[in-house]
């Protein structure tokens, strides 16, 4: 048992199945030049000591990683292509839309496509275009399994499970979580490390975890909104309100089961995410929730999310534009009152 | 190999025919309504397919293009699994989901073919990739259109393969129109191939209607790809004799240009060749009528089988 970071959980996660499977290998910009970074957040730093030939960097040619990483792996290889945010991902959606999502289908099914791809997202000081949250752009992409850890312990077990996989899988990484270290160190991290057990383990694409137990809402939430739905539920509990906390941990396939159960306790919900508001995650969710338990909704589900601009620069703004902890709790306030009001009539 | 045998020669003949039949068959079948879809078709272009796969096994690959089923029946696949799939019947070769435009088969080394222009350069290089990775000895082969080369998706798969010194070779087939767009409209360099120096790797132009000059620059590409010498860029010139795609008239194309090219087309060429070479009209035309009659057979079987339940679409999507 040893107290990780995220990066260096995913660093163990990719030197433990490079060791295992000789198919594995890394594809990326940046990943593995001596005197680099091991990436734009040092989680394969090193790695190319140890797996000379099995870490290939490449030109500033993202369309061309994922394609190549595709190619890769109809032929039987098992890549794992990054983005070095998950911005740059749209200069490949060529690749990863119409090609990797589709490959295995068009072909009859016969084919498989192993890949694992991973991009970081949040807003962090960098303006707009290193800051994209890319989930609910991929979410209504058939051929695609998405996760989204939060902790160093589900990254390298949902690594190990995406990498195992033998279908495209995304995994979303949130800048502020990974905790590098050095010239890498990012200004408001938050602390996301684990216990990361010395045996073998994966965490299963598609289940969820709950995170705090709770009766009156229930908070749902990924990657750094997870955290900020954890401190919320802290807050509400000094009111004497108990918030659920719910992590989905993968958003495709989601944890139906889990999370319908919850609700269905609670009898409120409250989804959170860092991207806009409109045709996010939050929107599927609520609206799914509301076609399998509707009869044990008590009050509209909410949602807290980002506005719909693209994410300023100036701190102030920026700020302003990342769903916080009081957002979260008035929605949850918000939800409960309407709960009550429901209850009493 | 056999490569001055009028058995050899024949053989090649046979290949282009097939093809070029195939494709009138399936024309026909849908300006009758009677298939589904959409086609892009490869009349005219038959010598470069046959050219290259000649030199290809089952386990060299290929990606190929919307315009593919000359590609498909080059490399191997069975009529009979092509037409089965452009009929959209659960038996095809991609189970009815892929189409004419993803038209494939990896038992014969040629995935689904990739309908995004462009989009297949970076897979193969990929798929080459992987030959090196495992010290393998096979090739990939990029098969793409002249519209493609103006895709960045080129561009990075190119130069990756030439960085990398990958076993693989761009064959990139000129018939002059991207769509109904001419070349001189979207390309300044007077040979596709020139682009080849800007990667670091040999270009090479090859007239695209001759199978035998195809098959001899193809084979030294190939053979440099497959004894560690790296990518190519091979253009082979041609002219497409048919519309681009469906119930295309082809208006933009001059009609001297037109007409001279079909003086030019492969088959025609090739025939000359071979009469020349000793082989009688007769042997020709009973390769043709053996050709007729396999494809017929395959059209007949295609329209007897069953359609594919609908709800099969939900199936397979995962593993």
């Amino acid at each position: 048992m040893a107290q990780m970071t995220i990066a260096e959980a995913l660093r163990q996660g990719l030197r433990e199945e490079m060791t295992r499977d000789a198919r594995v290998y890394c594809i990326g910009e940046d990943i593995g030049i001596p005197g680099g970074w091991g990436g734009a957040f040092t989680v394969t730093l090193g790695l190319e000591k140890e797996f000379r030939e099995r870490i290939i960097d490449t030109p500033i040619s993202e369309a061309g990683l994922f394609g190549v990483a595709l190619g890769s792996a109809i032929m039987g290889m098992r890549p794992v292509a990054d983005v070095q945010y998950s911005d740059f991902i749209f200069c490949a959606m060529d690749q990863v839309v119409n090609q990797i999502a589709t490959m295995r289908y068009m072909s009859g099914c016969k084919l498989t496509v192993p890949i694992t791809m991973r991009a970081p997202v949040g807003a962090t000081g960098r303006g707009a275009q290193h800051a994209h949250n890319i989930e609910s752009m991929f979410l209504g992409i058939p051929g695609i399994k998405i996760v989204c850890p939060a902790t160093a312990y589900d990254a390298k077990g949902l690594l190990k499970a995406a990498i195992r996989d033998d279908n495209p899988v995304l995994m979303i990484e949130h800048k502020l979580l990974y905790g590098s270290k050095g010239a890498r160190t990012e200004s408001g991290a938050v602390d996301a490390s684990s216990d990361i057990p010395d045996e073998d383990y994966t965490v299963p694409i598609g289940k969820g975890i709950i995170r705090r137990e709770g009766r009156d809402v229930t908070l749902i939430g990924t990657l750094l909104m997870m955290h900020r739905a954890v401190q919320a539920a802290e807050v509400l509990a000094s009111e004497g309100i108990s918030a659920e906390v719910i992590d989905p941990r993968s958003l495709s396939p989601f944890d139906w089961p889990l999370v319908e159960a919850s609700v269905r306790k609670t009898g409120c919900a409250v989804v959170v995410e860092e991207g806009p508001r409109t045709g996010g995650v939050g929107a599927e969710i609520a609206a799914s929730l509301t076609e399998r338990c509707a009869d044990a909704l008590l009050s509209p589900v909410a949602r807290v999310a980002a506005p719909d601009i693209p994410v300023p620069f100036s701190p102030p703004m920026e700020n302003f534009y990342i769903p916080d902890v009081a957002r979260i709790a008035a929605a949850a306030r918000s939800v409960i009152v309407r709960q009550r009001m429901s209850v009493s009539a | 190999m056999m490569s001055n045998s009028m058995e050899f020669h024949l053989s090649l003949y046979r290949k282009m025919v097939m093809i070029r039949q195939f494709e009138e068959r399936v024309k026909y079948l849908f300006l009758e309504g009677i298939m589904p879809g959409t086609i892009h078709q490869y009349q005219g272009q038959e010598a470069i397919a046959v050219g290259v796969c000649e030199h290809l096994a089952d386990e060299d690959v290929i990606t190929s293009t919307h315009r593919p089923h000359g590609h498909a029946i080059a490399k191997g696949l069975s009529v009979e699994s092509m037409m089965h799939e452009l009929f959209g019947k659960s038996t095809g070769c991609c189970a009815g989901k892929g189409g004419s435009m993803h038209i494939g088969d990896m038992a014969h080394g040629m995935a689904p073919a990739i309908a995004i222009v462009g989009g297949g350069a970076p897979i193969a290089t990929g798929m080459a990739l992987a030959f090196t990775m495992r010290k393998q000895p096979q090739v990939a082969v990029a098969f793409m259109g002249d519209g493609a080369v103006n895709e960045g998706a080129v561009h990075e798969a190119m130069n990756m393969g030439a960085i990398w010194s990958l076993p693989i070779v761009y064959v990139v087939e000129n018939n002059r129109y991207s769509a109904s767009t001419p070349i001189a409209q979207t390309t300044k360099v007077a040979n596709l191939a020139d682009r080849a120096a800007a990667y670091g790797m040999p270009g090479v132009t090859v007239d695209g209607n001759d199978v035998l000059a195809v098959y001899e620059a193809a084979g030294e590409a190939i053979h440099r790809a497959r004894t560690g010498g790296g990518p190519t860029m091979l253009e082979a010139l041609t002219y497409r004799i048919t519309g681009h795609s469906r119930r295309d008239p082809c208006l933009y194309q001059p009609e001297e240009e037109r007409k001279a090219a079909l003086t030019q087309e492969p088959i025609v060429r090739f025939t000359e060749f071979l009469l020349s070479q000793g082989h009688t009209q007769q042997a020709l035309d009973g390769v043709r009528d053996e050709v007729n009659a396999e494809i017929e057979r395959a059209v007949q079987s295609a329209m007897a089988a069953p359609d594919p339940a609908p709800e099969e679409a939900l199936v397979g999507l995962f593993v």
